[in-house]
């Protein structure tokens, strides 16, 4: 690169990221990196490894697990975690697994709730993590627009909007009182765009569910279901059709919804994706009851 | 979304090339409180047909349900995302929004208006390269107009678009925009702001769309860009690009023993292998080996990367020390004027002991007396002994070791940084509450104090009084004699959490402590008590001659050994505290169970039973617990400590 050369924006976004990310680890004793094995985790994962090379991220990638991912899910996560080397710790909330908790019969709310917002909680309390990465970003929804990208949470874990510390430049506040905690959103000022077009650039592998493929589905309010095994409760009448269908968020796979498309490579997938016209949290069964559910959601817990 | 979609549909991969290279532009909008700052990016985004049809269908629900334009379409509702912000119809914290257009791609960060939360402006302002002042053209220039201009003006963002908004609401009146403009030019000039690069006022109507995209028809007498047109094509210096080399070093890289590389983001200038570098604050000189990356090795790498830098020589490098160019480092100092912008309810403490975190360095720091606190109206420069949420001051200030720093770049500093080029960001830092670790303000160094730069210790005789001036406070010892069980340890350690907190370097010396290690050869026979006594006067004179005030808590029982003490320091260095509790209810307390042992007889020599107290004449402190509370019995002898003037 020339002498004076401006950066473009996803190399300063990339930048970015990799000093904040520097920045967590030094100022943390235990840190952790959540990963949700979606799209915008592979280019958290991605980041960190750039920002630490040759070293490997001096961290554990966490998943906080639902039991009710896509098996394709699974399948990525492990290769990923090997191929890499870094540590790989999967929580299941014990008591979820006791209740056999489930989105068919206790419906999204409490399983959202049970699995990720109290797993979540129980995986930091029992690995003491101080300070976990994140990958959400800004342009996601309207708190989290809010959102400082360190960002302090109680001994109970709570958000509160009103009391955020001020961030100037470039330099985070890392530190933390006793029982507090912080999340840090390296991606926070990424957009969808941005994070499809640096996928693409620097060929980060993702999860196949992104592409288009014939997929057994049923259609429910309005979106398809994949019916990803055996556990799948189909309603009276329902018979799983097959469709090309593709996802445009990973969550569990009751809850993703999934939509018909003949995008079958990234390419297709960032043209479909600019073309659209409604956001990309739709397809995520949990975010539509109230305007202010995330922010709610983040004030208890959730990530 | 409406992208250039035609090129999209057509080929996409040429539409992610041309994307790819676009610039980004940071910007803020700010100004007073329902200048319509939410309002105008609501706006922005709407016309710009970024928003998507289903958060267009929420908006018009929102907008029915607790709109302010009696159901019409509330773009401020496109920001305010937090509840609180949706039911009082204002801006709280700072939101960030992103679009793109063919030719830039930007985010901005929509402020609130309120001075209540004048630190979230600051928080979307430190990162910004445009500043849009929103004036009220019904209102004009308000006191939070003003404000938040001074804050654009200090934290250095060159290019300022004045938006006079609201003029649906004046007939769109020119010279309603002319006085509006001439007032404004008058305070920019006062504010240095008039040095900005670019400044551009705009007639606009954030809610009709007048001059946010497209030049109005209304406006027919304004010749001037749009606010998009100027917004995307605004020519943006970053001055650090061809300023000297600095990389403050974030983390020392260390895979293996073969491998020890500096990682880090480059915050000015360039790098290349083979420049010479200096590694501050040591001074230490060495080469640039590789420029190492996970894409491979760098020829150069430029402001604004983040890499691995590895050198030629094995010198001690760490976290928090900056690299720089060989042949213009940046100075080293420990002292400094500063502005500080205070953001915190409880007010600015001079004297106590803050951290301050700068690049990647955290270290100790205290603030001096305000010099002056700028009222933001008139920019008079008042007198003040504090600086309280949201009031901004020039302050010298001192840290506990010295740091490698540069003049921060704010116009509104204007002649006090003349000479160097600066760079915000190894001039500017944020404060730290030690307690809560909550940050509760920000700073911008000036320079470094011409005492901290003549500093050459050999020359200056260490003695007592030079080791106590660099504390705020003077040195001596509260002596607190009393019964066991009497509650010396509890007041001592409320007596010193207090000063701790005010900034006052202590040592609490308790009888229990010492015995286990300095005095553990020491028994409790009559001689025993005397030699104890003895060696406690002596440390804590040898601390007293280190610049502390210490805090001793000893049932010391005989009063000639307390006056061995005493004359040990010199004249209002001693304080002595009988904390007087009857022998009756320190035996009831007994809350180490000696006064039972003692009465049993399986403890001989004990104090008040079958040793001797000999309780002080005239102390300089009388605490008699049994009507007074421990933190009542603290306040006694802080104060006591503020009239022999040792603390202030
Ligand atoms: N007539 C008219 N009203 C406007 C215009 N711009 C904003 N408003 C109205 O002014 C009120 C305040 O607008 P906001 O956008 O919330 O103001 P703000 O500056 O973001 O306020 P804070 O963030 O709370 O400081 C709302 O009722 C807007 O609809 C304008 O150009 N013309
Ligand atoms: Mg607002």
């Amino acid at each position: 690169m020339p002498t004076g050369a401006r950066l473009t924006h996803l190399q300063r976004l990339e930048a970015e990221a990799m000093q904040i990310m520097r920045e967590a680890v030094s100022e943390s004793d235990r840190p952790a990196m959540l990963y949700s094995i979606g799209k915008d985790s592979s280019v958290m994962l991605h980041l960190a490894r750039k920002a630490f090379f040759p070293s490997i991220p001096p961290f554990p990638l966490v998943h906080v697990d639902t039991t009710w991912k896509f098996s394709q899910m699974y399948q990525f996560r492990d290769d990923t975690a090997r191929e890499i080397g870094m540590d790989l710790i999967v929580h299941q909330n014990p008591e979820c697994i006791e209740q056999g908790i489930n989105p068919f019969d206790h419906g999204s709310a409490i399983h959202t709730d049970m699995w990720k917002t109290q797993g979540l909680k129980q995986a930091i309390d029992m690995n003491k993590f101080d300070l976990c990465f994140g990958g959400a970003r800004r342009d996601e929804e309207k708190s989290r627009a809010k959102e400082r990208i360190f960002s302090v949470r109680s001994p109970q874990h709570q958000w509160d909007p009103k009391r955020q510390r001020p961030e100037l430049w470039n330099v985070y506040n890392g530190r933390r009182s006793p029982g507090e905690t912080l999340r840090v959103f390296p991606i926070s000022n990424w957009t969808e765009l941005d994070v499809w077009q640096y996928v693409h650039l620097e060929q980060i592998p993702i999860v196949p569910l992104y592409l288009s493929a014939p997929r057994p589905v049923v259609e429910r309010d309005g979106t398809w279901i994949m019916v990803d095994d055996d556990r799948f409760q189909l309603r009276e009448g329902e018979v799983p059709e097959t469709k090309s269908v593709r996802f445009r968020t990973l969550g569990c796979y009751p809850l993703s919804g999934a939509i018909e498309s003949d995008a079958t490579s990234l390419l297709d997938v960032v043209q479909e994706m600019l073309l659209a016209t409604t956001s990309e949290r739709q397809g995520r069964l949990i975010d539509t009851d109230s305007s202010a559910s995330m922010e709610k959601k983040k004030q208890e817990g959730y990530f | 979304m409406a992208h250039s979609s035609e090129l999209i549909a057509d080929d996409i991969e040429a539409y992610l090339t041309s994307h790819q290279y676009k610039s980004l532009l940071r910007f803020i909008t700010c100004g007073s409180v329902d200048d319509g700052k939410s309002t105008l990016i609501g706006r922005l985004l709407y016309e710009s047909h970024l928003v998507f049809e289903d958060h267009l269908a929420a908006l018009e629900a929102d907008s029915a349900k607790v709109g302010t334009q009696g159901g019409d379409l509330d773009f401020a509702l496109l920001l305010d995302g937090l509840s609180a912000e949706r039911e009082q119809g204002i801006t709280i914290d700072v939101a960030y929004r992103f679009f793109s257009t063919e030719k830039r791609k930007f985010i901005v960060a929509d402020t609130p208006g309120h001075e209540q939360y004048t630190r979230n402006m600051v928080t979307g302002a430190s990162t910004a390269d445009v500043a849009v002042i929103l004036i009220d053209a019904r209102r004009g220039v308000l006191t939070q107009t003003r404000r938040h201009s001074y804050l654009v003006s200090l934290l250095g963002i060159r290019n300022v678009v004045v938006a006079i908004n609201k003029m649906d609401l004046v007939d769109y009146s020119q010279d309603t925009f002319e006085s509006i403009k001439a007032e404004y030019l008058e305070f920019a000039d006062q504010i240095g702001l008039a040095d900005a690069d670019h400044i551009q006022f705009i007639p606009l109507s954030a809610l009709k769309g007048d001059n946010v995209v497209e030049s109005s028809g209304n406006t027919g007498w304004y010749d001037g860009p749009a606010l998009m047109e100027f917004l995307e094509t605004v020519e943006v210096d970053d001055d650090r690009v061809s300023a000297p080399l600095r990389m403050p070093v974030q983390w020392v890289n260390r895979p293996n023993l073969d491998f020890r590389g500096f990682s880090g983001q480059i915050v000015g200038g360039s790098v290349r292998p083979g420049d010479s570098v200096r590694i501050l604050p040591a001074g230490t000189t060495s080469t640039v080996a590789r420029i190492v990356t996970m894409d491979g090795d760098l020829d150069e790498a430029v402001t604004g990367q983040s890499v691995t830098i590895t050198l030629t020589d094995e010198v001690d490098v760490s976290r928090g020390d900056i690299i720089c160019a060989g042949d213009d480092p940046a100075e080293v100092a420990d002292q400094f004027e500063a502005h500080v912008v205070w953001m915190h309810e409880d007010e600015m403490l001079p004297g106590r002991p803050y951290l301050m975190k700068i690049g990647a360095r955290t270290v100790g720091l205290t603030i001096d007396d305000p010099k002056y606190r700028v009222d933001v109206n008139t920019l008079e420069q008042l007198a003040a002994g504090t600086l309280e949420l949201n009031e901004i001051g020039v302050c010298n200030i001192a840290l506990d070791r010295p740091i490698p720093f540069d003049p921060y770049p704010g116009l509104a500093l204007g002649e006090r940084n003349s000479g160097s080029p600066g760079n915000r960001e190894t001039g500017g830092f944020v404060i730290i509450d030690k307690l809560t670790q909550n940050t509760v303000g920000a700073g911008l160094l000036h320079f470094a104090l011409r005492r901290s730069h003549n500093i050459h210790w050999q020359d200056v005789r260490v003695d007592k009084d030079a080791r106590s001036e660099m504390n705020s406070h003077r040195p001596g010892v509260v002596w607190m004699t009393g019964l066991s069980g009497s509650g010396k340890s509890t007041i001592a350690n409320i007596v010193e959490s207090k000063l701790h907190t005010m900034g006052v370097r202590t040592y609490l010396l308790d009888g229990d402590n010492v015995r286990h290690g300095l005095n553990r050869d020491l028994g409790f026979t009559d001689s025993d008590r005397v030699e104890n006594i003895r060696r406690i006067a002596e440390v804590s004179g040898l601390m007293v001659d280190a610049g502390l005030v210490v805090l001793v808590s000893f049932i010391s029982p005989f009063r000639a050994e307390r006056q061995l003490a005493r004359d040990r320091m010199a004249d209002g260095e001693f304080i002595e505290v009988h904390v007087d509790t009857p022998l009756e209810i320190a035996e009831q307390r007994d809350p180490k169970g000696l006064y039972a042992k003692a009465r049993s007889g399986d403890l001989s020599n004990f104090t008040g039973i079958d040793s001797p107290y000999e309780a002080p004449v005239s102390p300089d402190v009388h605490i008699e617990t049994d009507s007074i509370e421990p933190e009542a019995a603290a306040d006694m002898v802080i104060a006591a400590l503020r009239a022999r003037s040792i603390i202030t």
